[in-house]
C-alpha cells in the first residue's frame, strides 16, 4: 500500500491539550480510497480526538494529517468535503427533514431543483422516501439516524466520518443499521473511518480496526486477523473472549514454545521472539478448548467444573485452570445437556497453535488493577 | 376514585388561595379602580345633580331660563359650604380653563342674594354665564363617564361641536413623548441584545466553573439597590465625573469640552441599558445551554461558513430565548420610572414620568390613568404580535 493510494493518512500525529498529557500519540494510520476503517476503543483511548482532527475541529500538536496526499492542517473543516454523522446526529431540529438535506446544498450554491432532485436520491438511498416535510422530532430513533447519513452524503463527499452513530439505538436496530451502512458504503464506495467501542460492531462492519489504547494504536488489521492472531494482550482481551495464562516461557523451538505456568507446562505458539526466561501472556479462546476425551491436543489439564451455564447452543463452563481461577470453555451443544455437570472433574484440552503466547504487558495489568 | 382526584386538585388549588386574594387585593383591584378613573368621573355629577338635570334638555347654543340659574346659585352655594367647590371648580376648569375663577367668583357673591331675576345677578356676578361655553363646560364636566382623558392622552380634544380633532400643535404631548419611549425602550432592547448575545453564548459555553462565575456577575446587580446603581452611575457619568476626568486625562477631550453624558437622553440610555441587562441575558443563557456546540460543528462539516451557520443554524435556535429577552426588556423600559427619572433630566423623561407628574402634582389621576391606559394597551398588543411571531408557549424564560 503506497502512500498514493491512501486516502486518508495520519503521520506522527500527537495531541494533547493542556501540554502535559497526551490524548494521541506518534499515531501512524493510513486508509485506502474506499476502506471502512473503524477506529476502536475504550472511553478515552484516543479515537474520537482522531476523528476530530481528521475533521478539522481539533488541530494536532505533532504531526501531520493528509487527505488524498495533501496536507490539510490549514484548512478549516468546511472545506475538507467530509461527511459527518454525528454521535447524537446533531439533526437541526428547527428545520425539515428536506431543509436538514439541502442545507450543505444551498450553502454551496445549488439551484433549488437540483436541491430537490439531490434530496430525493439521496432519502431513496437511505430507504426514507417521501420523507421531506416531517421534522426531526416527528422521527424515530432509527429514521433520524439514516437522516443524518443522508445529510452527510447528499453533497457527494468521497470520504465519510461517523462518530459511533448507533450508540443511542436499541441492539435490534442497531444491527438493522450495520448492515444498512455497509451497503450504502459499498454502493457509493466512499471512504468511511468509523468511531465506535464496540467491539462487535467493529468486527461487524469493518474492512480494517485499528484497536486503540491510551492514545496509541495496539494493532491494525482485519477483524479476522484481530480475533485470530492478537498481537498483544490488549487486543487479545478486547476483542472477543480470551483466557489469559501467565507464565515463563521454559524453551523456544521454530513453531511452538514451552511455557510454565502455575498449573503445569503449556505448550504454545510464540508471537514475539521470545527468550527462555522472558514473562508471558498465553491466550486461549474460549471455543478452542474441547473435552480431552473427543479430540486430539497438546495440552491436556484436568479441573474441576466450578460453575456452567447452559446457553443454548453451547455450554459455558468455568474451571480453575493453571493459576486462572475463571477459565472459560464454551462447549458446543453436540454433546447434550447433562454431559457435564458442576463439580464434575473433566480433562481439556487445547492445540498450540490455538494459544498464543503474548508478551507480558505490565501496562495493561495495571490498567487493569486500577479498575479493579 | 374520581372524586378522590378532584378533591386533591381542589386542596391544592385551595392552597394557591392566599396568593390569589394579595394579588387581587393589592394588583388587580387597585389597577382596575385606576382604569376605571381614566373614565370614570363621578365628582361633578354627583355634586351639582339639579343643575344638570335641568340642563339636559337645554339646546346648548342659547343662555339657559330663569330656574336654570337659580339652581346653579343654589347649588353653588351648598357646595361652597361644604368646602367641595374647589375640588368641583378645578374639575370644571379642566374641561374649560377660566371656569374655576368664574365659579368660585359667582358663589362668593351670591352667598347671601336673593335677587328678583337670577339669570341677571349671576351674570352680574361673572359675565361668562351670559355664554353657552359656560354652560357647555358644567354639562362636560357633568359627564359621568368621559372620554376626554383618553383623548387628551391621545393629544385629542372634543371642539365645541363634540367632534374629535387634533390638539393644537403647542398642546400636542403625549404622543410624542409615548413615541420616544417606544424608540428609546426599542434602544435600549437593541443595546441590550447586541451586548446581551454575546455574553450569554460564552456563559453557556464555557466551562462550568467559569460559566458560574460569569452568571453570578450578571446577577450581581440584582443584589445591589436600584438607587445605588443608579446614583453610581452619577458618579461615572456626570461632568465632573469619572468618565469625564478619565477623557480629559487621556487627552480625547479638552478640559472645556466635557462631554454631557448624564441628565439627559443619554444618561437614561445608558442607566437603562445597565439595569436591564440582566433580563436579557438570562433568558438568553436558558436557551443556548440547551443547543449542544455539535450542531455548529455539523453546519461547517457541511460546508457552511461561520456566518451562514451562525445565521441559519445558531440563531434561529436561540430566537425563543432573543425575543423572551427583548419582550422583557421591552416592557420593563416602556414603563420604567425611577432611572429616568434620577438620571434623565429634562429632555430624559419618559411616559412614566409623565404618569408620575400627574399623579403627584398636577393631581390629575383621570389623565394619568388614561396615560397608563394608552401603555397598557401597548404592551398588550407587543405580546400579541410576539405571540403571532413567536409563540408565547416557546417562550424561554432563565
Amino acid at each position: 500500500m503506497g502512500t498514493a493510494q491512501s486516502h486518508v493518512e495520519f503521520r506522527g500525529v500527537g495531541k494533547t491539550y493542556d501540554g502535559r498529557t497526551m490524548v494521541v500519540r506518534d499515531l501512524d494510520l493510513r486508509a485506502r480510497r474506499g476502506e471502512f476503517l473503524t477506529l476502536l476503543g475504550p472511553s478515552g483511548s484516543g479515537k474520537t480526538t482522531c476523528l476530530m482532527m481528521l475533521a478539522g475541529f481539533e488541530t494536532p500538536t505533532e504531526g501531520e494529517i493528509r487527505i488524498a496526499g495533501r496536507p490539510v492542517h490549514d484548512v478549516p473543516p468546511r472545506k475538507r468535503g467530509i461527511g459527518m454523522v454525528f454521535q447524537n446526529y446533531a439533526l437541526f431540529p428547527h428545520m425539515t427533514v428536506g431543509r436538514n438535506l439541502s442545507f450543505p446544498l444551498e450553502v454551496r450554491g445549488m439551484d433549488a431543483a437540483r436541491r430537490a432532485e439531490c434530496v430525493r436520491r439521496v432519502l431513496a438511498l437511505v430507504r426514507l422516501d417521501g420523507f421531506e416535510a416531517r421534522r426531526p422530532d416527528e422521527l424515530s430513533g432509527g429514521q433520524q439516524q439514516r437522516v443524518a447519513i443522508a445529510r452527510a452524503l447528499v453533497f457527494e463527499p468521497d470520504l465519510v466520518l461517523m462518530d459511533e452513530p448507533l450508540g443511542a439505538l436499541d441492539r435490534r436496530l442497531r444491527e438493522e443499521m450495520q448492515f444498512e451502512i455497509r451497503r450504502i458504503q459499498r454502493e457509493l464506495g466512499v471512504t468511511v473511518v468509523y468511531v465506535t467501542h464496540d467491539q462487535q460492531e467493529a468486527m461487524a462492519m469493518s474492512d480494517r480496526v485499528a484497536v486503540f489504547h491510551r492514545g496509541r494504536i495496539e494493532q491494525v488489521a482485519s477483524p479476522e486477523t484481530l480475533y485470530e492472531e492478537p498481537e498483544g494482550e490488549f487486543v487479545a482481551r478486547f476483542i472477543g473472549d480470551n483466557n489469559l495464562l501467565r507464565g515463563r516461557i521454559v524453551s523456544v523451538g521454530p513453531d511452538t514454545c514451552e511455557v510454565e505456568t502455575p498449573g503445569g507446562t503449556v505448550r504454545a505458539f510464540p508471537v514475539h521472539r521470545h527468550r527462555p526466561g522472558d514473562r508471558t501472556v498465553l491466550a486461549i479462546r474460549p471455543e478452542r478448548v474441547g473435552l480431552a476425551r473427543t479430540g486430539v491436543y497438546s495440552n491436556i489439564f484436568e479441573a474441576d467444573v466450578e460453575d456452567i451455564a447452559f446457553l443454548g447452543d453451547h455450554l459455558r463452563l468455568r474451571l480453575d485452570l493453571c493459576g486462572n481461577p475463571a477459565f472459560i470453555v464454551k462447549i458446543p451443544n453436540t454433546v447434550g445437556h447433562g454431559a457435564v455437570l458442576r463439580g464434575d472433574r473433566i480433562r481439556v484440552g487445547w492445540g498450540a497453535v490455538d494459544c498464543r503466547a503474548l508478551p507480558d504487558d505490565e501496562g495493561a495489568r495495571a490498567v487493569e488493577a486500577v479498575a479493579a | 376514585m374520581a372524586r378522590a382526584l378532584r378533591s386533591a386538585r381542589v386542596r391544592a388549588a385551595l392552597l394557591t388561595l392566599p396568593l390569589v386574594a394579595f394579588i387581587g387585593a393589592t394588583f388587580v383591584a387597585p389597577l382596575g379602580a385606576m382604569l376605571i378613573r381614566g373614565v370614570h368621573q363621578p365628582l361633578v355629577a354627583d355634586s351639582m345633580p339639579r343643575t344638570l338635570a335641568r340642563l339636559e334638555g337645554w339646546d346648548g347654543r342659547s343662555v339657559p331660563d330663569e330656574a336654570t340659574f337659580r339652581t346653579l346659585a343654589s347649588e353653588l352655594r351648598s357646595l361652597r359650604e361644604r368646602r367641595v367647590l374647589g375640588a368641583v371648580a378645578a374639575r370644571v376648569n379642566r374641561v374649560e380653563s377660566g371656569m374655576r375663577g368664574a365659579l368660585v367668583r359667582t358663589a362668593r357673591k351670591l352667598r347671601r342674594a336673593s335677587p328678583a331675576s337670577w339669570r341677571e345677578a349671576t351674570i352680574a356676578a361673572d359675565p361668562a354665564w351670559g355664554e353657552a361655553r359656560a354652560w357647555r363646560a358644567i354639562r362636560r364636566a357633568g359627564e359621568r363617564y368621559t372620554a376626554r382623558h383618553y383623548l387628551n392622552a391621545l393629544d385629542l380634544r372634543r371642539d365645541a361641536a363634540g367632534a374629535v380633532s387634533a390638539q393644537p400643535p403647542e398642546r400636542r404631548i403625549y404622543l410624542s413623548l409615548l413615541g420616544r419611549t417606544l424608540a428609546v425602550a426599542a434602544a435600549i432592547t437593541a443595546i441590550c441584545l447586541v451586548l446581551g448575545y454575546p455574553l450569554a453564548h460564552l456563559i453557556a459555553n464555557a466551562r462550568p466553573a467559569t460559566s458560574n462565575l460569569l452568571l453570578l456577575l450578571v446577577l450581581v446587580p440584582f443584589w445591589t439597590s436600584l438607587l445605588v446603581r443608579t446614583t453610581s452611575w452619577i458618579v461615572l457619568l456626570q461632568n465632573q465625573g469619572v468618565v469625564n476626568d478619565l477623557l480629559v486625562a487621556v487627552g480625547l477631550i479638552d478640559e472645556e469640552e466635557r462631554v454631557a453624558l448624564i441628565y439627559n437622553m443619554t444618561g437614561t440610555l445608558i442607566a437603562m441599558t445597565h439595569v436591564l441587562l440582566p433580563f436579557m441575558i438570562l433568558p438568553l443563557y436558558a436557551v443556548m445551554r440547551t443547543i449542544p456546540p455539535q450542531y455548529l460543528r455539523a453546519a461547517a462539516s457541511l460546508g457552511a461558513t461561520w456566518r451562514q451557520a451562525f445565521v441559519r443554524v445558531y440563531w434561529p435556535q436561540t430566537l425563543p430565548g432573543a425575543a423572551a429577552g427583548a419582550l422583557l426588556v421591552f416592557i420593563l423600559a416602556i414603563g420604567y420610572y425611577i432611572t429616568p427619572a434620577l438620571v434623565g433630566g429634562r429632555t430624559g423623561q419618559l411616559i412614566s414620568n409623565m404618569i408620575a407628574y400627574h399623579m403627584q402634582e398636577s393631581l390629575n389621576w383621570g389623565l394619568a390613568a388614561a396615560l397608563g391606559g394608552v401603555l397598557l394597551v401597548c404592551v398588550a398588543a407587543l405580546y400579541l404580535v410576539y405571540d403571532r411571531l413567536v409563540g408565547i408557549e416557546r417562550m424561554r424564560l432563565a
